[in-house]
């Protein structure tokens, strides 16, 4: 093998300045974590409202809602950010497509606004199905004691289906997490960027990178980890997993 | 609003978008899709078998795969795929090779992840009492498996493996990172030589969504016909 | 035929098997019965080694089970087995469910093994259904079909494994009747079921099995008329009270 290994490459000063490249993989490592969060607080805002809107008797509700996933999961999600990027900008009235040119920090709130969308069409499946799954007596029982139907929803329906689908919604955040990767493409250097930019800068390919797998890796252990204490918090006894 | 765009610069790249970027990507989508289903089938069945560590490794694999994105993915493979073309032919420098073989084993093994976990589900998804018929006939593990768990699965988790399919699809655009000429690389390529981002964003926009709900639509009709056999 | 001694089987740290020892010889008809959990399917199921066992031994028409060098799969074939679920293949038609065994696992061409599958359909009434789905069959008319697949592999003895349980009342008799020609045509069976009508027509032996153990190993007609045990005797007047 022709390969130079170098692992003291992490303690070694990285050329733009900013600590060794250990710190730069880390700086990446937070940028992924703070866009992710945003991103799926955004997912799960809209993803739940839709996903009970496909759920609703309304036959206007359910197009929409189904209109909705449709739109945003037949697009991959690069190209979906490259619209947002480059292409909103530009449709818009000259003053404000600008403004939007102008904003520091464009591609974080880019990616953040971005994977957040494409996330919540799967997050509106999710609930979907979760609310689907319940035993169709529950709503009846429910409108039997005169509760309407948005506190149906939200006192009887959405509590259980949310517990039913802490699992999937995990997999889904984690499944955010490692979509923030894909906006290295519109400028957002974060963890696989900086791993990027670590194999560029040094040429230690394999280091940079097992580096950045070895982050990532991280981040599934705690996450994973952290949900199973929420779950466990939140299960209703004798209801484990919903069945 | 639109008057200030040249939508024309579309029908001008048609063939170079058409001929050589959507070939790659569908070309890529369909080899990828095959291995990754042959590979994954490998790693589904070692899974199950009776033996731990072939068990761990493949879990260990599985696992690998879907914590990690894929654009690092590519990036590994892309690095990776030279030294192991070295280890593997005996050479004495890492082999050049080129963009497509390096995206195809990329999306080989990532995608195997995916459809040996899909497989997984449809094969425990067989009751227990079928292999057990099938063994108290007389038919061997391996028979079982051929022809009368596997012929099962399969028609479970068709549907499951297309939409997968349509996701590689999709996931493929993601070799943009590495410059490399598929259908968005393509209108990319286009867009920035002539100065027309909004026009051929837009186009491939339309064309990946297109080409999508065509073939979810496509799966969800199959998946209506085969329900109705059971 | 069977011979079944000191053998012992653990699920884990749970025992399912306590020491069972008993036997059926060609042609006898054995029925074990017994309350849920007491290890009947377990027992049966180790007959043909689809369950394995940890200590003693069982022979069938000479082979031992536990034998390293004992080919398992040909053994099999020549034991057939009867479920609870009928286990028919739902992906292929019925005839083509009775030959993919003989095929496979005997040898026989396709046309030899149409020629008997067609046959043991006639026998158990089901000529016309040959090129039907098993989803489009009734439960009854299903396990006849499983009953007809074990017989092509022309077994030397049948397990039955509750072949009953899964019916809705009114199949059960056209079932129970398949069992009975069998029997009287001298097929060596061990039969696990509740229907005691069954056992009191065609059983030469009946044994009562109890968390595991075998309690009581019986002429049919001991056993019915004076059970030696408590929880024979307990079991059968619950059973039979209905």
């Amino acid at each position: 093998m022709n390969y130079h290994w170098n692992w003291r490459i992490f303690w070694e000063p990285a050329p733009n300045g900013t600590g060794n490249y250990l710190d730069m993989l880390l700086s990446g490592l937070v940028l992924t974590i703070e866009t992710a969060i945003c991103a799926w607080i955004i997912a799960l805002a809209f993803g739940s409202v839709v996903g009970v809107m496909r759920t609703l008797p309304s036959k206007t509700a359910s197009s929409v809602g189904f209109a909705y996933v449709e739109f945003f999961r037949n697009m991959p999600l690069l190209v979906q950010l490259f619209i947002w990027f480059f292409v909103l900008p530009e449709l818009l009235p000259h003053g404000s497509g600008l403004w939007l040119k102008q904003i520091p920090n464009a591609p974080f709130y880019t990616a953040a606004i971005g994977i957040g969308l494409f996330m919540s069409a799967r997050v509106a499946e999710q609930t979907r199905a979760g609310i689907n799954s319940l035993p169709r007596g529950q709503k009846l029982a429910a409108t039997a004691l005169g509760l309407t139907t948005a506190q149906a929803y939200r006192y009887v329906l959405l509590p259980m289906a949310f517990r039913i689908i802490m699992p999937p919604l995990t997999s889904e955040f984690l499944s955010t997490i490692k979509n923030t990767s894909v906006a290295i493409t519109i400028g957002l250097i974060e963890l696989t960027g900086e791993a990027r930019a670590m194999q560029e800068f040094s040429f230690q390919v394999f280091e940079a990178f097992t580096g950045a797998t070895v982050l990532y890796l991280l981040i599934n252990v705690v996450v994973v980890i952290a949900m199973r204490f929420l779950e466990r918090a939140l299960a209703v006894p004798g209801y484990i997993g919903g069945k | 609003m639109f008057a200030s765009f040249d939508f024309d610069v579309i029908r001008r790249s048609f063939g170079y978008l058409f001929l050589d970027g959507m070939t790659f990507t569908l070309t890529l989508t369909g080899l990828a899709a095959l291995g990754g289903l042959i590979f994954g089938t490998l790693i589904a069945l070692m899974r199950l078998s009776g033996f731990k560590l072939l068990g761990r490794i493949a879990g260990l694999y599985v696992d690998l795969m879907r914590s990690l994105p894929l654009v690092l993915v590519i990036f590994w493979f892309y690095f990776l795929v030279p030294y192991i073309g070295q280890w593997v032919t005996g050479s004495s420098r890492p082999i050049q090779v080129g963009a497509f073989t390096s995206s195809l084993v990329t999306f080989i093994m990532f995608e195997a992840a995916y459809f040996s976990e899909i497989m997984r589900a449809g094969i425990q998804s067989i009751s227990k009492g079928q292999p057990a018929a099938a063994q108290a006939l007389g038919l061997t593990y391996r028979q079982t498996m051929r022809y009368v768990v596997l012929p099962q699965a399969f028609r479970n988790m068709l549907p499951v493996l297309l939409t997968q399919t349509i996701v590689l699809f999709q996931d493929t655009s993601l070799v943009y990172v590495l410059s490399i000429p598929d259908f968005l690389g393509a209108a990319s390529k286009v867009a920035q030589r002539d100065g027309r981002l909004v026009e051929m964003y837009l186009f491939a926009a339309a064309v990946y969504f297109i080409i999508s709900c065509l073939a979810s639509f496509g799966v969800r009709r199959l998946q209506a016909r085969i329900a109705f056999v059971h | 035929m069977i011979e079944i001694s000191h053998v012992d089987k653990w699920y884990g740290a749970f025992q399912a098997l306590k020491d069972c020892t008993t036997s059926v010889a060609k042609g006898e008809v054995v029925v074990v019965c017994g309350p849920s959990g007491s290890g009947k399917s377990t027992l049966i199921k180790c007959v043909n080694a689809l369950e394995p066992f940890q200590n003693g031994q069982i022979v069938v028409d000479g082979i031992k089970l536990n034998d390293p060098k004992t080919d398992l799969p040909k053994l099999r074939a020549r034991v057939g087995m009867v479920f609870q679920h009928f286990e028919l293949f739902p992906h292929l038609k019925i005839i083509e469910n009775l030959c993919l065994a003989q095929e496979k696992v005997l040898g026989r061409s396709h046309a030899e093994a149409v020629a008997k599958g067609s046959k043991l359909l006639d026998r158990v009434g089901l000529k016309d259904h040959a090129r039907k789905y098993p989803a489009e069959l009734s439960g009854g008319q299903q396990q006849r079909v499983a009953i007809a697949r074990a017989l092509a592999m022309d077994p030397i003895a049948m397990l039955f494994d509750e072949p009953t349980s899964a019916l809705d009342p009114e199949m059960i008799s056209e079932v129970l009747d398949v069992m009975v020609d069998l029997a009287r045509e001298g097929m060596t069976m061990m039969v696990v079921t509740h229907e005691m009508g069954f056992a009191s027509k065609v059983a030469h032996r009946v044994i009562f099995m109890d968390q595991g153990e075998i309690v009581e190993d019986a002429l049919k007609t001991d056993f019915f008329g004076s059970p030696r045990s408590d929880r024979a005797q307990k079991f059968l007047s619950k059973i039979l009270s209905h």
